[in-house]
């Protein structure tokens, strides 16, 4: 009998026992709350995003955590993520480029449902980010992501020294016109030309920054505002995959050598592997007249005391002879396949949508893809650089999005860099060799690849 | 206290060999061997489970037409192709040769600074210490750090390497970038390389002058050799081991070496500093090429394995010498 009492009263401890451990890990829970943890690049709309996200929180109750990598390392860090099925992002704001990859290998949740129950239309959206950050295949109603912050190249000027009567005075004399933000690139080598090693306010200062990067996307970033305007084309768009005589063709070749005599010509020492940051070190250092680089940074630049202000100017990627276009940007915002929190996340884009939303993005330094927010009629007025940006985001054109799009890159990047900073062969070998890289790879892809 | 009893020796020696077996085991409950397997089997396992399973699986992945960013293709064995795309590109022996001059460029001046340094420390002087310990400072950090910190120096406006070049020559300091021209950049990761491991090299050829007995020197003394002479006949050929040491050590780490080429330059201007470990790489975490950079992996092991295994023969024969 005593023996039963004690197994009886064992057996009631270790079940009260059992209920308070249980208890306390239930307070826990509730006392930390839903938890997302979004995934981006560590730059500065990131930190306008957290700032968002406040808002969020205080709507939702679900704590947002973030996890920022920097560009160099963004795409490597992310994509072995997706690829090994990690758990670590619930929301991911991916690159344009990967959407192919993420809808092939079912890395994103396929949004097209959850658009449908909530009403999301993508006809509110800026139609070249729809096609840019959500579609997959392109062209097709198949969305993977809400586009989530629009960009695209464009450039910077020293709007101060553009104004000094003595600068405009000896570019006239020079050139014999007046010294403007240029509209082709032909205006721009001009430009750069002009302020390459001139002395302002007692210091050198050189013509262009323009990106160079071997490592990631940069140099490839930079070379296509060019290539495309001369004329380059990934494909021919009536023949998908053929390359032959598109990338490589004698416009493409001329724009490539453009690229590498504005190197040459008109930039500062020791800009062999330079990126976003380098070009915003090196404007916002007084060193150079004009600098290319994502509008997602214009922003901070315009804030920036020493070359903020009246000081900065805008202009879009100037036109080439054969048209005019600029490189996008940006990227779209999606469910993470692997996440165990898919409602909260879905809950988290529903509230990113709303134009309210989306209109306070736009205020702390996101660009909305929003249509009602940017073809607001006082839009154009809201920013120093907004004119620029709508303009910009009317002519972009992107890289590649296939699956393989990594190798497409790093082919290009390897290619562009020889040829432009080693001095490796010339720019129609360049591009020759480039279509047989990619021809390759679209083979190994199980692509169909004409010649001709 | 504890009483340890032991058994009964004569009762023991009168046993048979298999009953003295028997009693052992009973006593131990478990044969030396068993016990031995017991000690040995976690090691065992672990070594299995990280360093044998990878290199059975990438051996097995190395025939495949694995992409890891294209998973939802159908995986195909390719037999050898990987193997004779590797070999039949003119990138990848371009990527190999560059990789010999790295290696051979560097070793070899680590090798002649190391030594001529370990020469200098080896004798006394004061303030010995200290200066050991500032010559060793560079071997202490991580290669990020010195990728990193070689970066600024090497800048052509900030850096102030630039501006000692042109102390000295006269060149502009901005007129020249030593990780952004062709013709400088594979000597400046040497340089850098050379710069952190030459104190390695150092200490191997300390340890190998510390060795010499100093009785081979007095009786050189005696024989009137000249130091030159006691340098050529005594100090050279019995640190040799140390310096064979010291090369096949800093080749086989010039070989992989990834991190700090890879913060300096990113292989570039163009490919002109893309070893073979940046080129396995990108392929394996960038282009997510599985089966490819699997089958490169395998290349070069076998390369590093077969020319680490020739050198060793070479340096016992010198050692037995």
């Amino acid at each position: 009998m005593r023996r039963l009492n004690w197994l009886r009263s064992t057996a009631a401890s270790a079940v009260l026992a059992a209920a308070a451990l249980g208890g306390l890990g239930g307070g826990e829970a509730a006392a930390q709350g839903k938890q997302l943890t979004l995934c981006w690049a560590a730059w500065d709309p990131a930190n306008a995003l957290v700032e968002l996200g406040k808002d969020f929180t205080k709507q939702s109750g679900i704590e947002m955590k973030y996890e920022f990598v920097p560009w160099t390392s963004y795409a490597d860090r992310f994509l072995n993520e997706l690829n090994s099925h990690g758990k670590l992002c619930d929301l991911i704001i991916g690159d344009s480029q990967w959407i192919g990859g993420a809808a092939e290998n079912k890395w994103y949740v396929k949004l097209n449902d959850f658009f449908a129950k909530e009403k999301i239309s993508m006809d509110d959206f800026v139609p070249a980010t729809v096609v840019g950050y959500s579609q997959w295949p392109k062209g097709s109603p198949n969305y993977w992501a809400l586009p989530a912050m629009a960009d695209a190249v464009g450039w910077t000027y020293r709007k101060d020294w553009f104004s000094r009567p003595e600068i405009q005075s000896a570019f006239k004399a020079k050139y014999g016109r007046d010294l403007a933000p240029p509209k082709t690139y032909d205006e721009l080598k001009q430009v750069a030309e002009f302020f390459q090693g001139r002395e302002i306010d007692g210091k050198k200062v050189y013509g262009a920054y323009i990106f160079t990067e071997r490592g990631s996307e940069g140099i490839t970033m930079g070379v296509t505002n060019v290539l495309y305007n001369y004329g380059f084309s990934y494909d021919n768009p009536k023949k998908p995959y053929q390359m032959q005589g598109v990338v490589n063709s004698a416009d493409a070749a001329k724009g490539l050598e453009f690229y590498k005599e504005l190197y040459k010509c008109c930039t500062a020492p020791g800009m062999t592997n330079a990126y976003m940051q380098e070009g915003l070190d090196a404007f916002k250092s007084g060193q150079v007249a004009m600098q290319m680089n994502w509008f997602a940074f214009f922003p901070g630049l315009y804030k920036d005391p020493n070359v903020g202000g009246d000081k900065i100017g805008f202009f879009v990627n100037p036109a080439g002879p054969n048209g005019h276009f600029t490189q996008l940007g940006g990227q779209g915002i999606s469910v993470v396949a692997t996440s165990e929190r898919k409602d909260d996340a879905l809950t988290y884009i529903k509230w990113f949508a709303q134009p309210a939303v989306q209109q306070k993005w736009w205020q702390l330094g996101g660009y909305s893809a929003l249509k009602a927010v940017v073809d607001a009629p006082d839009f154009p007025k809201s920013a120093a650089f907004a004119p620029q940006f709508l303009e910009s985001m009317g002519i972009v054109k992107d890289f590649w999005a296939e699956p393989s799009y990594a190798q497409l890159l790093l082919d290009m990047q390897k290619r562009v860099h020889d040829y432009v900073v080693a001095d490796k062969g010339t720019s129609q070998q360049a591009l020759d060799l480039l279509v047989k890289d990619w021809t390759k790879v679209f083979k190994e892809q199980g692509k169909q690849v004409a010649s001709q | 206290m504890t009483t340890i009893t032991q058994p009964d020796d004569a009762a023991i020696s009168g046993m048979g060999a298999a009953a003295r077996a028997r009693t052992t085991r009973r006593v131990r409950g478990l044969s030396d061997r068993t016990i031995a397997w017991l000690f040995v089997a976690p090691t065992i396992a672990l070594l299995l489970a990280i360093n044998i399973f990878p290199l059975v699986w990438m051996i097995r992945l190395s025939f495949t037409s694995l992409n890891l960013s294209m998973s939802y293709l159908p995986l195909r064995f390719v037999g050898l192709d990987n193997f004779t795309d590797i070999l039949g590109d003119e990138d990848v022996w371009l990527r190999l040769q560059t990789t010999a001059q790295f290696v051979i460029s560097s070793v070899a001046l680590q090798v002649i600074i190391g030594f001529g340094l370990a020469l200098l420390i080896n004798r006394q002087f004061r303030g010995h210490s200290f200066w050991t310990t500032i010559i060793l400072l560079p071997m202490m950090l991580s290669p990020a750090v010195v990728g990193n910190f070689w970066t600024l120096l090497l800048q052509p406006q900030i850096g102030p390497f630039n501006y000692l070049i042109s102390l000295f020559t006269g060149v502009p300091p901005s007129s020249f970038s030593m990780t952004g021209q062709v013709a400088l950049a594979p000597w400046t990761i040497v340089l850098v390389d050379t710069w952190m491991w030459a104190p390695y090299v150092m200490l191997i050829c300390l340890a190998g002058l510390r060795s010499i007995p100093d009785y081979i020197y007095e009786a050189a003394e005696v024989d009137r050799a000249s130091a030159w002479r006691q340098f050529w006949s005594i100090t050279l050929p019995m640190t040799v081991p140390f310096l064979m040491l010291a090369v096949l050590f800093r080749a086989i780490e010039n070989f992989k070496m990834f991190d700090m080429v890879n913060l300096l330059t990113s292989g570039g201007p163009g490919s002109t500093t893309e070893l073979v470990s940046i080129t396995l790489k990108r392929a394996a975490f960038e282009k997510w090429r599985t089966g490819y950079s699997s089958a490169l992996a395998i290349i070069l092991f076998v390369t590093v394995f077969g020319a680490a295994n020739i050198y060793v023969k070479a340096l016992n024969k010198v050692k037995q010498r």
